[in-house]
């Protein structure tokens, strides 16, 4: 990709080479024993999936744009959210510092601008 | 021969195969969005279709980075759902189409689309929530999905898309079989899950694309990836399965129903509905 986007990250050949362990694990979370293994033995977990030390101080920070700077792709990152009981709201309001409120108000408001 | 009666295009939001499944339709939140589909639902009726093809993208259910087909159409007689990692309840399994799906397949890769061919495929939130959404409490037609890659950049690009629905409309109306087929494209319209930019949704995009699916869909070929993502955001590239959608008219397009409506979780809900002309003498009694 030629220019960036702001706030925006587009998950390309790079992202998906960087992060491919760590979304490995996240997609290995639709499976309902896995989501149990994980929050038994989260370092365990992350040492069967070979994460680097980027994307394990993410996972546990539950920090989503480390997440996504590690190499994270929103759809499999998504399944490590739900794990971790935070749907996409809590997601956003995360990423851009509002609150929860604040976020869902953002999105009801874009309905009245031109 | 069969007949291309038209296309749909519906947003394809997580959160509302939730809702459906707690029965929220009527809840001040749901009410403007469910209440939109109405048109949907009479067109349908009227128009009988007796299989769909539905584009859609997969989110990390069948397809994983491991191997990531540009395009992927299924063959296979039935298509389960499973569980997504977050708690959506898992629909029933959907009726497949197999012998279209093979027709297709040798339709397509004759005008040069190398899709991934699969016989086994679960379809995600992405092709059974428009499924409830449009057939709601019955069982929908037997389908042939078609899953084109919107997760790992590049993306074919909007030409590339248009240029398959065309190929698509082209061969069912190739298939030599008395049968009624709808189009239908699930996604969009604009929103962005990830980044500083999260909750991005653009109206006034939005309100174009819509206009101009119907009126000169080849006018949003022009886009590249990189624009549709800034215009209509990361997960907004969705938008390119409506215009593979619009692609597939092989006749004049004449709009049904338009309904639109921000927001539903982080999204600008759109529901389209395009009756491909060269159908509508042929409207069952």
């Amino acid at each position: 990709m030629t220019a960036d986007i702001p706030g925006t990250t587009v998950f390309d050949g790079a992202c998906a080479q960087r992060g491919y362990a760590l979304n490995r694990m996240c997609f290995s979370f639709n499976d309902a024993a896995n989501r149990d293994a994980f929050r038994a033995d989260e370092a365990g977990y992350m040492d069967r999936y070979g994460l680097t030390p980027d994307q394990r101080a993410a996972v546990t920070s539950r920090n989503v744009l480390q997440l996504i700077a590690a190499g994270g792709n929103i759809y499999y990152l998504a399944k490590l959210a739900g794990l971790l009981g935070l749907n996409v709201q809590d997601v956003g309001a995360q990423q851009t510092g509002l609150t929860v409120e604040a976020f869902k108000a953002r999105l009801l408001a874009a309905a009245t601008e031109d | 021969m069969a007949t291309l009666i038209g296309g749909i295009a519906v947003s394809h939001v997580p959160a509302i195969g939730r809702a459906i499944a707690d029965h929220r339709q009527d809840e001040p939140y749901w009410k403007p969005f469910f209440d939109g589909f109405g048109p949907a639902h009479d067109w349908l009726d009227r128009m009988k279709p007796d299989v769909v093809v539905v584009l859609y993208n997969d989110h990390g259910l069948n397809f994983f980075l491991d191997k990531m087909p540009t395009f992927a159409i299924g063959a296979a007689p039935s298509y389960a759902n499973a569980d997504e990692g977050w708690g959506l309840p898992v629909h029933a399994p959907f009726a497949g189409a197999p012998d279209l799906s093979w027709h297709l397949i040798e339709h397509l890769v004759g005008e040069e689309f190398d899709l991934t061919t699969c016989q086994e495929m679960l379809v995600d939130h992405a092709f059974g929530v428009p499924m409830e959404l449009l057939w709601p409490g019955r069982a929908p037609p037997p389908a042939v999905p078609v899953c084109i890659n919107t997760v790992q950049h590049p993306l074919p690009s909007a030409r590339r898309c248009f240029r398959l629905g065309q190929a698509l409309g082209r061969a069912i109306e190739a298939w030599p079989v008395d049968q009624r087929v709808a189009v239908i494209a699930t996604g969009g319209l604009s929103h962005q899950l990830d980044g500083a930019r999260a909750g991005f949704i653009n109206k006034s995009f939005d309100q174009l694309c819509l206009d101009k699916l119907v009126s000169d869909p080849e006018a949003l070929t022009g886009y590249s990836t990189r624009e549709l993502v800034e215009l209509s955001g990361s997960q907004g590239v969705e938008v390119l399965m409506w215009i593979a959608m619009s692609g597939a008219m092989t006749g004049r397009r004449r709009r049904v129903h338009t309904h639109y409506h921000i927001p539903i979780s982080n999204t600008a809900a759109g529901l389209l509905v395009i009756e491909n002309e060269t159908a509508r003498a042929t409207v069952p009694a």
